[in-house]
């Protein structure tokens, strides 16, 4: 009973545990949303969605389940953009693994027969060698072991072998090569630590301790300090697509580097130039966006502003409205870019080409001037500086 | 026993039913939602209406599950023991009982509310999951298991400054507080201000959403100061002309000092928002 219900809730990226479903069926038992549908629906949501980011989802699944209808495989599909999940196999695949998937018959191949597959299949899967679902040997799916499968609703890699990730949170999924990179930046990032003790009294001040008691001629004099917090705030920009897909690994490396090592961390994505409106979730980058201006009214002038993006572009798309690639912005990019630097007191460009090339693209250099001459290559050095910039 | 709102607090439907199943299947509750909706006063009204104790635990940044349970005051021991004091030789004469064993103690069934959960350390709600699952602990000093006598009714109000642990969450049940419709908006005044004119309450109410609707806000006037704001209109004898007519003018409302509470908001305000803005 119900368990398509709760397998469908898992289906569309809920994280339902079996316990909950357990709590929602001894819920029922009670007799606690009797006869009332409308109770049903809010019971259930109290056990078993823990966040208010994923009520859109449920109600979602609720409405299709309670039609009678199951969550169409088109919906799916429009979901998880092709262009998206072939970054991401990029990033993970390695030269050996590249010609395994000649076993499939290439990537192509891959995101077809995929396709083909969703299209054919109705409902959910488990175990078999074709159909989407789980614990299977299907080149798709989630906790399998074919060397070039798609994962699907697993939240880790099991076998470390599976090609693509296909989930919301990509920047979860770090494995060990990539802390080996990130290590080097967070010693770099580290530098931009501002310790100061504050709060209440908490820590024994050791030193300050026996001097006290010294002094007190042998009776214990216990002294406290406070614990010492890291007090930097961040807020980070991300360029992402088009010309920045090859620079996507350097950029998470950094990501997930400056994610561990502030506390205060607000982070942005814009596509090429900054404009009136950024978002946080790049896969609903078309629906759900921030106004820049209520940022620069919402994160005050002590944040550091760290931008990361190639700038290469066409002047255009920085000097007229409307010079967006994507959308009628109705002004220039230069003038938002020039806000934000107005707002902080401490703003650096990291910029992932090679230093050597940004002469001979004009758009960098705009940038550059724009920036007050505050562009560091996005290498070890390059952030280095940026880092010391930025303490100052 | 069953929850269904007091005479001074408007519980809906969705509100209504969390708080039963929580006190049906003895599960803590979550709540969450936009600052001033009443999360906090959610539990002092649930005690008063079934006739509970309450036994408030205020977090802070600084405070750590054991606080909790209980503490155990080395230091006095340490200062009696350089004094002589003969209480030194009982541990227990150190040991401080917190929010969570008072309610324990409690004699009949008692909330607990745990107030803004998310202040804390990360790692907190992790301390506390065998506590809250199983109602005991064990106190290492003296040795003993501390039992709840009645599961007490847990509410854990969060203001989403962090993000809490799965595991923690698994074992809750979580509601939001979504912001009030006009209609339950109403409500709440009625019962606040049971004597006030319609007219001006139908005013305040239209220039109160539309305050909520600036975008940009740094923090959205909610609830409880909407209240506030209604009382010194009252105090002030604002009849519900002027209301209108700031309205229609675009003014910042009269007495926005109730409602806008950063002096960057004000700015928004204005038919000429980007030059005010200085931009």
């Amino acid at each position: 009973m119900l368990i398509d219900f709760f397998q469908q809730l898992r289906k569309a990226g809920i994280p339902v545990s079996i316990m909950e479903f357990l709590t929602l069926l001894e819920a029922m038992q009670k007799h606690l949303a009797f006869g009332s549908a409308e109770n049903f629906y809010y019971l259930a949501r109290l056990c078993m969605v823990k966040d208010e980011t994923h009520f859109d989802k449920y109600d979602r699944v609720f409405m299709e389940y309670f039609k009678g209808i199951t969550v169409s495989v088109e919906d799916l599909n429009q979901e998880i953009p092709e262009e998206w999940l072939r970054r991401v196999a990029e990033r993970f695949l390695t030269d050996e693994e590249k010609q395994q998937i000649q076993a499939m018959g290439g990537l192509d191949k891959l995101m077809e027969t995929l396709k083909k597959r969703f299209e054919e299949q109705k409902e959910r899967h488990q175990g078999g060698s074709k159909w989407i679902g789980t614990g299977g040997t299907s080149p798709f799916g989630a906790y399998g072991y074919n060397p070039e499968g798609i994962r699907i609703g697993q939240s880790e890699s099991r076998h470390r072998r599976a090609v693509k990730v296909w989930e919301k949170r990509e920047f979860k999924d770090f494995d060990d090569s990539v802390e080996l990179g990130t290590r080097n930046m967070k010693v770099a990032l580290r530098k931009l630590r501002t310790f100061a003790r504050e709060g209440e009294a908490l820590e024994l001040d050791l030193p300050g301790t026996i001097r006290a008691t010294a002094g007190n001629a042998g009776f214990l004099d216990i002294k406290m300090v406070p614990e010492r917090h890291n007090k930097v705030k961040v807020l980070l920009f991300l360029d992402v697509g088009g010309s920045m897909d090859p620079h996507v690994e350097i950029c998470e490396q950094l990501f997930s580097a400056a994610r561990s090592e502030f506390k205060h961390l607000e982070y942005f994505y814009f596509h090429n130039f900054v404009y009136e409106r950024v978002w946080r979730d790049n896969q609903r980058r078309w629906d759900a966006h921030h106004a820049t201006d209520s940022l620069i009214n919402q994160f005050g002038p002590d944040y550091k502003l760290v931008i990361v993006g190639d700038a290469s572009m066409s002047p255009y798309e920085i000097h007229l409205p409307g010079g967006s690639v994507e959308h009628h912005n109705p002004e220039p990019g230069s003038v938002w870019l020039r806000r934000l630097t107005d707002h902080y007191r401490r703003a650096v460009w990291l910029n992932p080409e090679p230093r050597e090339q940004w002469k001979y693209t004009p758009s960098i250099q705009i940038t550059e001037q724009l920036m007050a001459g505050q562009m560091f290559p996005l290498n070890m050095d390059g952030i280095d500086r940026a880092i010391k910039y930025l303490g100052t | 026993m069953k929850f269904t709102g007091t005479d001074s607090y408007i519980a809906t439907e969705d509100l209504m039913l969390a708080v039963n199943s929580a006190i049906v299947l003895e599960r803590p509750l979550l709540i969450k939602g936009e600052p001033g909706t009443g999360k906090t006063m959610l539990a002092e009204e649930v005690a008063r209406a079934l006739g509970m104790p309450l036994f408030q635990w205020h977090i802070k940044s600084s405070t750590k599950a054991q606080q909790g349970l209980y503490e155990y005051d080395a230091v006095s021991r340490l200062r009696d023991s350089q004094l002589g004091d003969p209480r030194v030789h009982a541990i227990s004469n150190y040991i401080v009982k917190g929010k969570l064993w008072e309610a324990f103690d409690s004699d009949c069934q008692a909330v607990v509310l745990i107030d803004e959960v998310d202040k804390a350390d990360i790692e907190f709600p992790n301390d506390l999951l065998r506590e809250l699952d199983r109602m005991e602990f064990y106190v290492y000093e003296t040795q003993q298991v501390v039992q709840a006598k009645h599961r007490p009714i847990i509410i854990i109000t969060s203001n989403n400054e962090k993000e809490l642990p799965d595991a923690f969450l698994r074992r809750c049940f979580f509601h939001f507080i979504r912001f009030p419709d006009r209609e339950t908006l109403e409500q709440i005044v009625a019962v606040h201000y049971p004597d006030i004119q319609s007219s001006l309450v139908k005013e305040a109410l239209e220039v109160f959403l539309g305050v909520r609707d600036v975008p940009g806000l740094k923090k959205k006037p909610s609830t409880s100061e909407l209240l506030d704001w209604l009382k010194i209109l009252l105090a002030e004898k604002i009849g519900p002309e002027h209301l209108k007519n700031s309205r229609k003018e675009r003014q910042i409302p009269p007495l926005h000092g109730a409602l806008l509470k950063n002096e960057l908001d004000l700015l928004l305000f204005g038919p000429s928002r980007r030059q005010s803005a200085g931009y």
